[in-house]
């Protein structure tokens, strides 16, 4: 959203050094994004045996301004709403496509760099481009509005929102002044919810990242954190609490459940051992390597389980000095005494 | 080796549209237990698989895998696609078997990302 907005917000005001910054990263995305990254893949196309009539349905129906016309997949020409035009006052909807098609079509190679498909849009004075593979066949449309939305898709994605988010909670730490700052996130994870489970842990590492931790150590807290919210999917009766806490000198993350409980923690921890549904194992986890993992990743685990109880599952990392975030603590008062 | 690379050498069509490919592959990991990848696999690694639910795209981001690739065809649900774009990760699909593939990426002199057990006394 922000790049779109700066780009808007541009009007009218002289170019600053930031926007000669953000144009160029614009053109030099036009250099880098492929063709095939940024065009359209569903491509309604007609057959040129088939009638003008029918190119007046697709255009009509797909609210467009012209289609490409394949023999089996190979191109052999385009036809657009002039030839449609042109075929209305002759009162000739009914021939086929052939007599009315343009044969002499421009097309673009799918692995060519947008800025090709820009200059043969002003060179041809053409809106859109059929996009062919190495062997000539049609692989997908592309269009100026595919490659601005392309650009502004890479832009967002690359840098703005994240650098900007990024860059405000680094500070976080730094900016308050406290004996003991801590932050702490607390997700709750529903029972069985296969197709959201991951997603606490997901915004965990996210969070350590925005943070200012090390690549490294965010990955080593999401794979573990990962590994414990997939048990409360897996394994709990009524869901459970993630809770992290995250200080300057080490993170701590707990999940807490009302049951059904471990009998057993000894042999839950051994690799291999596994109570988990098919249903789990179909998702590629209950190889019995959860808990071995998540030691792995971590300083200190502890669980606290009985059966027909809840479990508590605690891992701590302590940040080496390299990996601390920064703090500031008080400065002691100054001696009255002298 | 970037994953555009990759398209060149390989029988592979990508299912994501935004996920950017050329982002850098240092190695390739196999394996079809999430639990192994997340204990085996290096960063930056492209992922091949078998399986194709949500999970292998979650898998992928905390491990930091760069792409997926989905052996024997395999074509995933809606809702992985749009997480893989969200998180930046992009999906392709192989017609070849996971043998074939592992053979292929090997003669391409793309390296192992695996970690393996250290060896027993």
């Amino acid at each position: 959203m922000s790049s779109l907005q700066e780009l808007q917000g541009r009007k009218g005001r002289p170019i600053t050094d930031q926007d000669a910054r953000e144009i160029s990263r614009v053109e030099e995305l036009s250099y880098d994004l492929k063709i095939y990254e940024t065009m359209t893949r569903e491509v309604k196309t007609v057959q040129p045996n088939s009638t003008m009539q029918n190119v007046l349905e697709i255009l009509r129906t797909g609210r467009i301004s012209g289609a490409p016309v394949t023999e089996g997949t190979r191109l052999v020409g385009i036809v657009s709403i002039e030839d449609l035009v042109r075929a209305l006052e002759q009162n000739n909807v009914n021939a086929p496509i052939s007599d009315y098609m343009s044969r002499n079509v421009v097309s673009i190679a799918e692995y060519e760099p947008v800025v090709r498909a820009i200059e043969t849009f002003s060179k041809y004075r053409v809106g859109r481009l059929p996009v062919v593979d190495e062997n000539g066949s049609l692989t997908g449309i592309i269009t100026k509005g595919d490659i601005t939305r392309g650009i502004l898709t890479a832009l967002q994605k690359d840098y703005k929102e994240e650098e900007l988010r990024r860059y405000r909670a680094s500070h976080l730490f730094e900016d308050i002044t406290s004996e003991r700052t801590s932050l702490i996130l607390r997700y709750t994870i529903r029972a069985g919810d296969y197709a959201t489970g991951g997603q606490a842990s997901s915004h965990i590492k996210r969070a350590l990242l925005r943070l200012g931790a090390p690549p490294q150590l965010a990955r080593q807290c999401g794979i573990a954190i990962y590994e414990a919210e997939m048990n409360l999917v897996i394994h709990t009766t009524h869901g459970g609490v993630i809770r992290v806490q995250i200080e300057p000198h080490r993170i701590l993350m707990q999940t807490t459940d009302d049951g059904p409980g471990i009998a057993n923690v000894q042999l839950a921890q051994q690799a291999g051992w596994s109570t988990a549904p098919q249903e789990a194992r179909d998702m590629g986890f209950g190889a019995g390597m959860g808990l071995v993992n998540m030691r792995h990743c971590v300083d200190k685990l502890e669980i606290e389980s009985a059966a027909g109880k809840g479990t508590k599952l605690l891992m701590e990392i302590l940040l080496r000095p390299e990996e601390q975030f920064k703090n500031d603590p008080p400065k002691p008062e100054p001696n009255s005494g002298g | 080796m970037t994953v555009e690379d990759l398209l060149k050498f390989l029988p592979a069509t990508v299912l994501t549209q935004h996920a950017s490919l050329r982002r850098e592959i240092k190695g390739a990991c196999a394996a079809d237990l999430m639990s192994d990848v997340l204990a085996s696999a290096r960063p930056n690694a492209v992922l091949l698989t078998g399986l194709c639910n949500i999970q292998v795209v979650r898998t992928a981001q905390m491990a930091d895998i760069r792409a997926i690739l989905f052996v024997r065809g395999k074509q995933p649900a809606p809702e992985t696609i749009a997480l893989a774009e969200e998180e930046n990760i992009p999906l392709l699909s192989t017609p070849l078997g996971m043998y074939e593939l592992c053979g292929r990426l090997c003669q391409a002199k793309l390296p192992s990302l695996e970690d393996s057990l250290p060896q027993q006394p």
